[in-house]
């Protein structure tokens, strides 16, 4: 199939007092339309450089970042973004938080328009009924799946996340993950996540991307080939685990820690 | 008690407390009136002079005003300059720092001097002076410690720098816009009143102040300076309501 996000052969570096620090040396990526990609690797190793590669918010030095056919220089209407934090704008109600990139997006599209559009995302990720709530009225799970609903509700072609679940707690991270789950099977987009959580990478990805240790480059793709419509209790079947093991292999060599394990 | 009772009486009470204790201390001293005047004594000063506290004190409030919205557009532009650019944050904090320091009261004749006879001008220039520097420093800080985050979601989808500025960056620094509002406005308030005091142009409650020296009316200094203190208490506290209509967000619920 062909990839709908291409990154090839991606160079980057951070200009620092101390010179210049490479982050990205040689990355490759391939991500088909409408598929998944979890990306892991050692913390520090550039994740979050990547990201901002990929929505247009700075240039590779080197190689090129390709998105529906066009190399991707400068930020498009047609990405979401979300962080670990949230960031909502406390001085904005839920619902208004939500419609924001409307605003920007769409600045004709007419209020009640909008509105529908938030409240209809807002019910599919449970929080209908808080479309008016302060964002410091919310848990941190509430308030992340309100920042997810904000990333979407343009319509992007393709979302980029950045640890999203990072900072909740368990069970509060797999449930987002069967609502980012049902959400992607309510309206598809491409996605690229980052995240430092092997069983999240699995259960979400159709494909987790190992990267190496600073600077990075792709050190290994893994094709979850599991059903689309999974549940957690795949992660326990012997095929996820037998995976999940595969990449902590992969992470610890990431890590440069593979002759520990001998 | 009823909780918005409570917002009134407990100042009120407060107030009247005061005033009992200083009359209280003047008796007990027999002071004379040129020494200090007793709360006792202002009514008849009020009575007396109320077309001239109304008349001065409405110079003194537009001019304090004035001053104070000048410094507003100015302070924001300089923090904005600041908060945009390294380059400029730089090279204008410590000449913003060396301004600030210089004792306003050496100002008085300087500008006396630069503006002859442009009373009103000068007054106005001087509540400006005196007031813009907490704001530009407030809104420099505010945008420059923007999290990137907050930035980022809007310009990931092409927003412009300045939708970023309206959307993000102002509404976020309005908190500390507004802290820095309410010490503004009480240094408006002084520079209004250190040119009327000083300089001779016998308009604004400074002046009627001076008058009363001057005569050695002293019921009508005292008076001049509750007068002062009352509307010091006005001004505030408009800022306090502006603060609760557009940053009232920022307050969390007590818990
Ligand atoms: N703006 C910057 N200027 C200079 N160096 C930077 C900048 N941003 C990131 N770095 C450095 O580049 C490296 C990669 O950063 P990046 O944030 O992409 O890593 P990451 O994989 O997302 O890390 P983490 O797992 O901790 O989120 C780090 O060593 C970081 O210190
Ligand atoms: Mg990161």
């Amino acid at each position: 199939m062909k990839s709908f996000l291409d990154i090839k052969g991606v160079h980057h570096a951070y200009k620092t007092r101390n010179g210049p620090l490479p982050v990205l040396e040689g990355l490759d990526l391939e991500v088909p339309k409408g598929e998944f990609c979890a990306v892991v690797g050692p913390s520090g190793c550039g994740k979050s450089t990547l990201t901002r590669l990929v929505s247009g918010l700075m240039r590779p030095d080197r190689g090129a970042v390709v998105l529906d056919g066009q190399e991707v220089s400068s930020p498009r209407k047609t990405v979401g973004m979300a962080f670990q934090n949230p960031v909502m704008l406390e001085w904005r109600s839920i619902i208004e938080n939500v419609i924001l990139p409307l605003e920007i997006v769409a600045p004709r599209m007419p209020r009640a328009e909008r509105e529908a559009r938030a409240e209809e995302l807002l019910s599919m990720v449970g929080l209908k009924g808080f479309e008016n709530k302060r964002p410091s009225e919310l848990s941190g799970g509430m308030r992340q799946r309100a920042s997810l609903c904000r990333a979407i509700v343009h319509r992007p072609d393709v979302l980029i996340m950045d640890e999203p679940f990072g900072a909740l707690d368990n069970f509060t991270r797999e449930d987002l993950w069967q609502t980012m789950r049902d959400l992607r099977a309510a309206e598809p987009f491409t996605c690229v996540l980052i995240t430092h959580d092997l069983r999240e990478s699995v259960f979400l990805g159709d494909q987790v991307v190992v990267l190496t240790g600073r600077p990075a480059k792709t050190q290994y793709v893994l094709d979850v080939d599991l059903p689309a419509d999974r549940t957690i209790d795949v992660l326990y079947e012997p095929k996820a685990v037998e995976m999940l093991h595969l990449l902590r292999d992969q992470i610890r060599i990431a890590q440069g820690r593979d002759g520990e394990m001998h | 008690m009823n909780e918005n009772l409570q917002k009134i009486v407990v100042p009120l009470t407060a107030i009247v407390l005061f005033l009992a204790i200083w009359e209280l201390i003047v008796q007990v001293n027999g002071w004379p009136n040129y020494v200090m005047a007793s709360p006792s004594d202002l009514p008849e000063a009020y009575a007396k002079y109320w077309k001239l506290f109304f008349t001065m004190g409405w110079q003194t409030l537009w001019r304090t005003v004035l001053g104070l919205l000048i410094a507003v557009v100015v302070g924001t532009l300089l923090g904005m300059i600041m908060g945009f650019s390294r380059i400029a944050r730089d090279g204008l904090y410590p000449l913003l720092v060396g301004f600030n320091a210089i004792p306003k009261a050496t100002l008085v004749p300087v500008l006396a001097l630069l503006f002859i006879g442009q009373h009103d001008f000068n007054t106005v220039l001087m509540a400006f002076l005196i007031s813009f520097f907490p704001i530009a420093v407030s809104v420099g800080i505010g945008l420059s410690t923007l999290e990137p985050e907050y930035r980022d979601i809007l310009r990931a989808l092409g927003a412009s720098k300045f939708t970023v500025f309206w959307k993000i960056a102002l509404p976020k620094t309005l908190p500390e816009f507004f802290g820095a509002l309410k010490v503004a406005v009480t240094l408006a308030f002084i520079g209004t009143n250190l040119v009327e005091i000083v300089s001779p142009h016998g308009r604004g409650l400074g002046a009627l102040f001076k008058s009363g020296e001057t005569n050695g009316d002293y019921p009508l200094m005292f008076a001049v300076l509750i007068a002062l203190a009352a509307l010091g208490i006005v001004l505030y506290y408009a800022v306090v309501a502006l603060e609760k209509i557009f940053a009232g967000w920022a307050e969390r619920p007590a818990h």
